[in-house]
């Protein structure tokens, strides 16, 4: 229908208008909140099939390209971004509103912009301007750790986007279209776009941007940060290889090696960013199958990561917001005084852990029926391990250090109406798409022919939750022990720590050795050559001195006696 | 009069002779001036009037081909020619927009930096220099090449010397020589041919001269002009004049000269080597492009590094520009009409991207008096138009899509990638590059953006006059971005010109 406009203007046109109207909050609360509504209202005038194509350099471009699985995404980044910027809603001049609001809704945009992209040049400017503005909602927090986290996001980013480039040009010139469709992993264009792919969904050993700028992030602005980037990412990898068998095991490694981390991770926040590598393996996992329930099983799951994940870390959010403090050495026993967004957080953790009438049980049941179907008995264990460590990482670990635990003594209050309001549409989706998958299934990109709710599927998932609560409880029952001494009581956190990373240290001890080692001979080598580089290339280097007129015209002979001498050999 | 006998009162007649006697005449004028701002108003007017001239020249080259005209109507090969094609139409436009957008921006900038009484004589050897580069890309006859050459040479060692560092002299003094040789060896080179074919002419020479192909003689002169040539474009390693002449030079003259001397040396490096020697012997006989090809891959990597390391911003563009030379060069080497396509569209690209940026630390130098890497802390807030002017022609430098800069690397690289091969290894170096250039310009950013302003005097915004023509040029970076088809177009028309004769 060519009455919609394109679904990435409306966000950019908003964008424009957010910082004239610093002045009068009130009107830029009500625009900003229009922005994703009227967005979402054009987008669903859309209809499959829609294109709007344009010429550059005698290349067609396709701004739009409106397919079920572009809608599908188009519809979740408007919901993502509506709850985002209700959550935003109370920023004021101190926290930098009008620069963390512009970027927020031109990073909206961009992802938007991303998913609609017909082609790579239109896909690979929305990837950069992800990049660009979304690192403002980590530098606005203004700390020098946050500047240079989120320094080392852009470089990041940038360094994807321009490998992701290389790529399409190899593609380009191999194909002669720009097209972005179906890639596999043939040839240097196959591989280049994997890895531009690769690093924005933060594949293993390319993951380090995530845990180290998201948890810089402001409170507000993480949570952006946690609904589109990664998963414009999943999108692209699910048009471009799905079914490229790579991807399952690099998934199975992604859904696992996080587990160990956030167990032992003391940032909230910061566990959080495990965990959403965690739920990215099994969405790469399922992309890999590549069967239509796998497809649906992977997109499905980032809809809904989009939902829990941006819940838990709304409720973290919160705690940061009212209390300052992410730490779960820090945090405990806020239940007292924010019951809400306890309540909020547990449906948060129900949902990510899966519990049936929660949305991950109706995605994640796909992904693990699709790889029993397509018989790949040896990844099925794995991933229900990871499905365990879900469990307790992320559905046990985040509400109750934050809001249980050893009561640390803070007294705050619920966090602004804002933020209760974003967190309480984020939980009513969670819930919704739990108890009636229907809504959910009937966007997806392929049919739907799949009962979430069978007695299987039920039984299994109960079973692992029964037997990973089972063991956290153990766990902790065995580690609370010592608690009887007090000095000890108020450090059982600590000892929780300790004990956790002992298994780690046992199983992942040989592998961070040899880990470390290459990194340092990598970092070895790169001083190295950035020293030999300073001594000719820097200020007194022999490249960049003034040279005094005699040595200059002694290069011009010895050009010319060079040249002539070429031309009598 | 005019060539062809045409109706003599026709102006539109007379535009190839009009392009350089306008700002020849003004110039003069400007130097009897007393009175700076009276000077400064001409020079504008003579600029406007360059450029108005200069797309005129492009749009009666687009419709009917070469426009040829006979200075004092003596008949070529024996009287001067001024030959205008698509190729050179093209770099008369770029000089002469480059030109339209500094001469008003120098009206502040220059009573800022230059003392009062100087100022008359300063808008006189821009209006030369300007009317020598307009002359080398006009003219017809590789003598009056040789003229131009000096005309604009001499009068570029005046203003560089004008700046107000003491280094300034020195500096010009440094280039004088360099320059001096460069044209010295040109001359000789010109001389060589004289002798062998007895013609100046251009289009004559390119007839004669597959003649003599054999002859040493001629591949001796071929060497002269083209190390001369490359002397005058500051080729790696032959650029040691440049980066003290760019960062001591006042601030419209680095603009100026930055955006438009060293973009026509290229063309006559083009003119003299494709057209006049020919493509076939250029890159069959003499191998032009295997000679180029590694000081340009030398210049775009050790530039870009040696870039990297410098404080003083101005300074830090300057060693930019060897850089961005040798993209230019690196097309050439390519010998393929998409290489060329290159070359062409980076000579305006580029043009736009540093006119761009040595006007917003022209706007700095106005009023914080230093672009060193330190001073310039906190200036995001601080001057934030000035800044983010920096920005975008710094993304353009770095070839951020939507920019200008993109536009040239895409074509680089895709010229690159048809070649296939080897060359796919020169695709990769581009883009790392590019990744380097994004370096030293995040320095600069960072420094302006994310570094407090330690000290506590308050600075202003810089005025709209070196603001407006500022963004002018900001502007073109982004339209031509994302409109590039025009620019393509007439870039790879040109290219088509001087690639003919041999294959793609």
């Amino acid at each position: 229908m060519p009455s919609s406009l394109p679904p990435f203007l409306i966000f950019f046109i908003g964008a424009l208008v957010v910082p004239l109207l610093s002045r009068v909050p009130r009107v830029r609360m009500l625009w900003l909140v229009l922005i994703p509504i009227v967005g979402a209202l054009n987008a669903m005038g859309i209809q499959e099939g829609y294109e709007l194509q344009y010429e550059l350099l005698g290349y067609t471009l396709t701004l739009v390209r409106a397919d079920r699985l572009a809608i599908m995404f188009g519809h979740l980044f408007h919901l993502g971004a509506f709850i985002a910027i209700v959550y935003s809603l109370h920023l004021k001049k101190g926290d930098h509103a009008t620069v963390q609001h512009t970027s927020a809704v031109v990073y909206a945009g961009s992802a938007l912009g991303a998913v609609f992209a017909g082609d790579f040049i239109t896909l690979f400017v929305s990837w950069e301007l992800l990049a660009v503005s979304s690192v403002f909602l980590i530098w606005t927090r203004r700390s020098p750790r946050a500047v240079s986290a989120g320094m080392r996001y852009l470089l990041v980013h940038i360094v994807s986007g321009v490998t992701l480039l290389a790529g399409a040009m190899v593609h380009a010139h191999n194909t002669g279209s720009l097209d972005f469709g179906p890639m596999g992993l043939e040839g240097l264009a196959g591989w280049l776009v994997l890895l531009g792919f690769g690093v924005k969904a933060a594949f293993p050993l390319l993951h380090s941007w995530l845990i180290d700028a998201y948890p810089e992030g402001t409170p507000t602005g993480t949570v952006f940060l946690s609904a589109f980037t990664t998963k414009v990412a999943v999108y692209a990898l699910a048009r471009g290889y799905a079914g490229t068998d790579a991807l399952i095991y690099v998934g199975a490694v992604m859904a696992c090696f996080p587990i160990f981390y956030a167990v032992i991770e003391n940032d909230l926040r910061r566990t959080l960013g495990y965990s959403m590598i965690n739920q990215i393996g099994f969405m790469v996992c399922g992309i890999g199958v590549g069967s239509h329930l796998a497809i649906n099983g992977a997109v499905s799951h980032a809809f809904n990561d989009v939902l829990f994940k941006g819940l838990l870390f709304m409720s973290m959010g919160a705690v940061m917001h009212m209390t300052g403090k992410t730490k779960a050495s820090d945090l405990g026993g806020l239940y007292k005084t924010m019951p809400l967004t306890a309540t909020l957080c547990i449906i948060g953790a129900l949902s990510i852990s899966a519990v049936p009438l929660f949305n991950a049980f109706v995605s994640k049941s796909m992904i693990m029926s699709a790889l029993l179907e397509e018989h790949f008995n040896w990844i099925w264990p794995v991933m229900l391990f990871a499905s365990a460590g879900v469990v307790e990482h992320a559905g046990i670990k985040i509400p109750f250090f934050a809001f249980f635990a050893h009561d640390s003594g803070i007294r705050t209050r619920e966090p602004p109406w804002n933020m209760l309001a974003a967190m309480g549409v984020g939980a009513v989706a969670c819930v919704a798409i739990g108890v009636w998958p229907e809504l959910l299934y009937g966007i997806l990109p392929h049919a739907v022919d799949y009962e979430p709710y069978t007695a299987t599927h039920i039984l299994t998932q109960l079973q692992l939750l029964a037997f990973a609560i089972g063991a956290v409880a153990a766990f902790h029952h065995w580690k609370i022990y010592p608690a009887e001494i007090p000095s000890v009581n108020l450090d059982a956190d600590w000892v929780y720590r300790r004990a956790a990373a002992r298994v780690v240290r046992l199983t992942g001890g040989a592998v961070g050795a040899a880990d470390a080692a290459f990194r340092s001979t990598v970092i070895g080598t790169v001083r190295g050559v950035l020293r030999g580089a300073f001594r000719a290339h820097g200020p007194r280097g022999i490249l960049a001195r003034t040279w005094p007129a005699g040595s200059m015209v002694l290069w011009v002979s010895i050009i010319l006696a060079a040249f002539l001498l070429l031309e009598f050999l | 009069m005019a060539g062809a006998g045409e109706g003599t009162g026709r102006v539109t007649a007379q535009l190839p002779i009009l392009q350089v006697v306008v700002p020849l005449l003004a110039a003069p004028i400007c130097a009897v001036l007393r009175h700076g701002r009276a000077a400064a108003w001409l020079a504008v007017l003579a600029s406007w009037s360059v450029l108005a001239i200069a797309l005129a020249l492009l749009g009666q080259v687009m419709a009917g081909g070469v426009v040829s005209y006979h200075i004092g109507d003596w008949v070529p090969p024996i009287g001067i020619e001024y030959r205008v094609d698509i190729v050179n139409a093209w770099v008369l436009v770029i000089v002469a927009s480059i030109g339209a957008v500094v001469t008003p921006y120098s009206v502040a900038s220059v009573e800022h930096e230059i003392a009062s009484r100087r100022i008359p004589l300063f808008y006189a050897a821009y209006l030369l220099c300007l009317s020598g580069l307009l002359g080398i890309t006009i003219t017809g006859d590789m003598f009056n090449v040789f003229v131009f050459l000096e005309i604009s040479s001499l009068s570029a060692y005046a203003l560089i010397s004008l700046g107000r560092p003491r280094r300034a002299l020195t500096a010009a003094y440094r280039y004088l020589i360099m320059g001096s040789v460069g044209a010295t060896f040109i001359v000789i080179g010109i001389g060589l041919l004289y002798v062998m074919t007895g013609s100046l002419n251009m289009a004559d020479l390119a007839g004669l001269l597959p003649g003599v192909w054999d002859s040493r003689t001629v591949k001796v002169a071929y060497g002269f002009l083209g190390v001369g040539i490359c002397l005058k474009l500051a080729l790696f390693p032959l650029h040691l004049w440049l980066p003290n002449a760019y960062a001591f030079a006042p601030s419209p003259v680095t603009a100026f000269m930055a955006s438009t001397a060293t973009k026509v040396a290229v063309y006559m490096l083009l003119r003299f080597f494709l057209s006049i020697f020919g493509a076939a012997f250029s890159f069959d006989v003499m191998a032009l492009d295997r000679v180029l090809l590694p000081l340009a891959l030398v210049a775009v990597v050790s530039m870009s590094l040696v870039a990297i390391f410098q404080v003083d911003v101005k300074r830090l563009l300057a060693y930019s520009s060897v850089a961005q030379i040798g993209y230019m060069i690196l097309g050439l080497s390519f010998a393929s009409i998409t290489g060329l396509t290159a070359t062409l569209l980076h000579l305006f690209n580029h043009a736009l991207m540093k006119g761009a940026l040595f006007m917003a630390l022209g706007c700095v130098v106005y009023r914080i008096g230093s672009v060193h890497i330190d001073a310039m802390a906190g200036l995001g807030k601080r001057m934030p138009w000035t800044m983010a002017a920096f920005v975008v022609g710094g993304l353009s430098l770095v070839g951020v899509p939507l920019t200008v800069g993109f536009i040239s690397k895409w074509y680089l690289i895709l010229g690159a990638l048809e070649k296939g091969g080897p060359w796919i290894a020169v695709a990769v170096l581009v883009l790392v590059t590019s990744v380097m250039a994004l370096v030293y310009v995040w320095r600069v950013v960072e420094a302006a953006y994310l570094r407090e302003f330690s000290g506590d005097e308050p600075t202003g915004e810089a005025p709209l006059s070196l603001l407006a023509p500022t963004w002018v040029l900001v502007a073109a970076n982004l339209y031509f971005g994302i409109d590039a088809v025009r620019t393509a177009g007439v870039a790879r028309q040109a290219a088509e010109v001087l690639m003919a004769g041999i294959g793609s």
